[in-house]
C-alpha cells in the first residue's frame, strides 16, 4: 500500500503548471444556470418587440457572461465586463433608446427583396462554422499555466496588467488611438458649427442692447393688475384708474365681442348656473 | 522592493476568510443585511433631526423615545399604502426597477471590512464577508448596475418628468463613475492590490512619527475627488438632479408608491452607507484607530472606529444637504468633466512618478534633475497658455457691473411738497450721507 502511495507521489513531476480540466460540482451548477440564462438573454434580445426590452435582455446576457468569467478564475475580467459593458456601454445604448421614445418598435416590412432568406442562410452557415471550430478548440486544448497566472507575480490582475503593458503594448496603444479617433469623429459629425452665424450673445450683452434700444426694460404688466378680476380678458389698470394698454392681450382684443359673450356672462355672473336636473336630459 | 514587501503583507484577510464555515458566512450575510437596514432607519431619522437643528426647529420628536422611531413608523405606513401602477407604465420593467436598484446596493457592502481579526463563536475570522482580489471593482460594478434601477424606473413610468430624471441620472452616473474610478487608482497604486482588506492593512502605518498613514492624508487630492464624486454617485444634494423636486416633481420616482417607493428610499440610503464605508476603507484607514500599537487597535474595537468614521461621512452628506443649493445641470457636468477628471489624471501621473522614484531608489542628484524637468515642463505649459482676455475699458458701459446705474451727474429735480407734513425736528449736526471726500 505504501509502495503504491510513493509510486503515485512520484508520478507527479509537473514540469508545466497544468490545471486538470475537471469541472467541479459548483462550477457545473453555475454553468447550467448561467448558460441557459445567457442564451435566453440573447434570444430575448432578438425577439423582443420593444427596443428597450431588447437592451435589457442583452444586459442579462452580459451579466451572465461576467459571472461565468468569475467562475473561470478570471475575476478581473468578470468585473470589468460588468463595469464597462453593462455599466457604461449599455447605459449609453439605453440613453439613446430613451431619447428615441418608448413606443418606437421595429418595422416588420422587408425593405430589400430576399433579405430575410439570405440572412437566414448566412446566419445558419456562420453558426455551423462557429460551433464546429469552438467545439474543436474546447475539446482538444487544455488550459495551461492558469494556476501559475493566478498565484504568482501579483495574481490575476497583476499578470493581466503586465501582459497588456509589455507584450501587447503596441496593440493596446493602437486600440486607444482608434478609440480616440472614433470619439473625435463622432464629435465632428455631431458638432453643429456656428460658421456664418453670429456668436451667441451673453446675458450682459443682451441687457446692454435692451437699454440701448430704449425699449421697455421691465416686464409687461400682467392682466388684472389693480383690477377686480385676474382673467386674461381683464386689462390691468394704472394707478389713476385708466387701462394699461400694454396689458391687453392681442388675440382677445382682435376677437369679435359676440364670440366672447359666454365668458363675459360667466364673469358677470349672469350665465346659467349648474343644474342638477340637467343630467336627466331634456325629457322632463 | 516595496512592491515585494507589500505583496508579502497582502492577502492576509483573504486567507483568514478562506476557511470560514458556511454557517459563519450565513451569519455574516444576515448581520450585514440587518446592519444596513438599521442604518437606513437611523439615517433617515438622524438626517431629519440634524437638518431640523440646522434650521432652528425641533424635527421629528413624537414617535418613540425622542422621535427616534419615526422612520420605522413611516416605513410601516408605506408598506400598507396602495400600490399604484400608471396605465402607460411598462408592466414588468416598472416592477423590476426598484428591485434592480435595491439588490446591488446591498451586494456592494459584502467587500467592506468592518473589523480586523476577531473571534466569532470560537472561529478566528475577519469581520468581512468576502475579500476578493478585485474588491474595489465590486463596489464600482454594483453602483453601475444599481443605476439601471433609476434609469429604468424613469423610462417605465411612461411619463415625462420621470423620463427626464432618468436621462439626467444616466448621464450623471456615467460621468461621475469615471471620476470615482480615477480617484481610486492612486490608492491601488500605493497598495499594490485592489482587495479592500489589503488596502486597510496598508494604512496601518504612521508617517512623520505621529500622523496615521491614511491615504486620505497621503493622497489628499484623490480623497477630495472621491468625496465629491461619491455625492454625485448617490444622487444626493447638491447633486440630486435626477429627483430635483423643484423641477421634476419627484424625478425618477414620481409615479412610484407603496413598497416600491420604499425600496428606492432604502436603496438610496444603503448606497450612502456603502460609499461612506468605502471612503472610510480607502482613505481613512478603515477599522484602524487614529494611533497605532494600542489594544484599541485589535479585535472588536475596530468595529467602533469603522462606525465612527462612517458616521462622520454620513454627517457630511446631511450637512451638505442642509447647506448647499442644488447645482444647475450644466455646472454639474462641467465640474465632473472639466475639473474632476483632468485633475485626477494629472494627479495619477504625479503619484506614478513619485512611486517610481521611491521604488527605484534614485540618488539625490537624480531626484533634483527630475524635479527640475517637471518644473520646466510646467513653466513651458504656462508660457504657452494664452493670456486672459483683458476687458475693453474704453467707453462707459450702460450697464456697469451687470446692473443699470444712474449717471453720476444726475440732477434730481426739486418737486414741491404737495402738503406740509409735520416732521419731528432732527438736530442736524453732521451730514448723514458723506460723499467720501470729507476724509481728505
Amino acid at each position: 500500500m505504501s509502495l503504491l502511495v510513493s509510486f503515485l507521489a512520484q508520478q507527479q513531476p509537473e514540469p508545466v503548471q497544468r490545471v486538470v480540466d475537471t469541472v467541479t460540482t459548483g462550477e457545473a451548477i453555475s454553468f447550467w444556470v448561467l448558460g441557459p440564462l445567457a442564451l435566453a438573454g440573447a434570444l430575448g434580445m432578438l425577439f423582443a418587440r420593444n427596443a428597450v426590452h431588447s437592451a435589457l435582455w442583452l444586459v442579462v446576457t452580459m451579466l451572465s457572461l461576467g459571472v461565468l468569467y468569475m467562475i473561470q478564475q478570471a475575476p478581473f475580467l468578470g468585473f470589468v465586463q460588468i463595469i464597462v459593458y453593462t455599466g457604461a456601454i449599455m447605459m449609453l445604448f439605453l440613453f439613446v433608446l430613451m431619447m428615441v421614445g418608448r413606443d418606437s418598435s421595429d418595422s416588420v416590412v422587408e425593405v430589400i427583396r430576399g433579405q430575410r432568406l439570405a440572412a437566414a442562410l448566412l446566419g445558419i452557415g456562420f453558426a455551423i462554422l462557429m460551433v464546429g471550430s469552438v467545439a474543436r478548440a474546447l475539446t482538444s486544448v487544455d488550459s495551461r499555466g492558469l494556476a501559475e497566472a493566478n498565484t504568482t507575480n501579483g495574481g490575476n490582475v497583476g499578470n493581466i496588467g503586465q501582459k497588456l503593458f509589455t507584450d501587447y503594448l503596441f496593440a493596446f496603444e493602437l486600440t486607444s488611438a482608434l478609440l480616440i479617433t472614433a470619439a473625435l469623429g463622432a464629435m465632428i459629425l455631431a458638432f453643429v458649427g456656428r460658421d456664418g452665424k453670429p456668436a451667441k450673445k451673453t446675458q450682459k450683452e443682451l441687457v446692454e442692447e435692451r437699454f440701448q434700444e430704449g425699449k421697455r426694460v421691465g416686464s409687461l404688466p400682467g392682466p388684472g393688475v389693480f383690477a377686480t378680476a385676474n382673467s386674461v380678458a381683464t386689462p390691468a389698470l394704472l394707478p389713476d384708474g385708466t387701462v394699461a394698454e400694454e396689458s391687453l392681450f392681442e388675440v382677445i382684443e382682435a376677437t369679435d365681442k359676440s364670440k366672447l359673450s359666454d365668458d363675459v356672462a360667466g364673469v358677470a355672473g349672469t350665465a346659467h348656473e349648474a343644474d342638477a336636473h340637467a343630467l336627466k336630459g331634456s325629457e322632463s | 522592493m516595496i512592491q515585494h514587501v507589500l505583496a508579502a503583507e497582502n492577502g492576509k484577510t483573504a486567507e483568514l476568510l478562506a476557511d470560514d464555515p458556511i454557517w459563519l458566512v450565513l451569519i455574516k450575510v444576515v448581520a450585514i443585511f440587518a446592519f444596513l437596514v438599521v442604518m437606513t432607519l437611523f439615517m433617515i431619522n438622524w438626517e431629519r433631526k440634524v437638518v431640523a437643528r440646522m434650521q432652528h426647529r425641533p424635527g421629528p420628536n413624537r414617535v418613540g423615545p425622542n422621535g427616534w422611531l419615526q422612520s420605522l413608523a413611516d416605513g410601516l405606513k408605506l408598506a400598507f399604502k396602495e400600490d399604484i401602477r400608471p396605465v402607460l407604465a411598462d408592466k414588468w420593467v416598472f416592477f423590476l426597477a426598484p428591485v434592480i436598484s435595491c439588490i446591488p446596493a446591498f451586494l456592494a457592502f459584502s467587500v467592506i471590512p468592518l473589523a480586523g481579526e476577531v473571534n466569532l463563536f470560537g472561529q478566528q475570522t475577519a469581520l468581512q464577508l468576502v475579500d476578493l482580489p478585485v474588491g474595489v471593482l465590486v463596489v464600482l460594478a454594483c453602483s453601475s448596475i444599481g443605476v439601471y434601477g433609476i434609469v429604468l424606473s424613469g423610462w417605465a413610468s411612461g411619463s415625462p418628468y420621470p423620463l427626464l430624471g432618468a436621462l439626467r441620472s444616466a448621464a450623471q452616473v456615467i460621468s461621475y463613475e469615471i471620476a470615482m474610478g480615477l480617484s481610486i487608482v492612486a490608492v491601488i497604486m500605493f497598495t499594490g492590490s485592489m482587495s479592500t482588506g489589503d488596502i486597510v492593512g496598508a494604512q496601518a502605518t504612521t508617517v512623520l512619527g505621529f500622523a496615521p498613514g491614511w491615504f486620505g492624508l497621503l493622497l489628499f487630492p484623490s480623497f477630495a475627488i472621491y468625496v465629491v464624486s461619491m455625492v454625485g454617485e448617490t444622487n444626493r444634494a447638491p447633486f440630486d438632479l435626477p429627483e430635483a423636486e423643484s423641477e421634476l416633481v419627484g424625478g425618477f420616482h414620481t409615479e412610484y408608491s407603496s413598497l416600491k417607493f420604499a425600496l428606492f428610499f432604502l436603496a438610496e440610503y444603503v448606497n450612502m452607507v456603502t460609499v461612506s464605508a468605502l471612503a472610510t476603507t480607502l482613505f481613512l484607514g478603515g477599522y484602524h484607530a487614529p494611533w497605532s500599537g494600542d489594544f484599541m487597535n485589535t479585535g472588536w474595537w475596530g468595529l467602533l472606529w469603522f462606525i465612527i468614521k462612517t458616521l462622520a461621512f454620513l454627517f457630511l452628506f446631511i450637512w451638505l444637504r442642509g447647506t448647499l443649493p442644488r447645482m444647475r445641470y450644466d455646472q454639474f457636468m462641467r465640474l465632473g468633466w472639466k475639473v474632476l477628471v483632468p485633475t485626477s489624471l494629472v494627479w495619477i501621473m504625479a503619484v506614478a512618478v513619485i512611486r517610481t522614484g521611491a521604488i527605484q531608489q534614485l540618488s539625490t542628484a537624480q531626484r533634483l534633475i527630475a524635479l527640475g524637468v517637471i518644473v520646466g515642463l510646467v513653466l513651458l505649459v504656462s508660457f504657452l497658455l494664452p493670456d486672459k482676455k483683458v476687458q475693453d475699458t474704453k467707453g462707459v458701459p450702460l450697464a456697469g457691473s451687470g446692473f443699470p446705474v444712474p449717471p453720476l451727474d444726475l440732477a434730481v429735480p426739486k418737486s414741491a411738497p404737495k402738503r406740509k407734513v409735520k416732521v419731528a425736528t432732527i438736530p442736524q449736526e453732521t451730514a448723514a450721507v458723506t460723499t467720501g471726500k470729507e476724509a481728505e
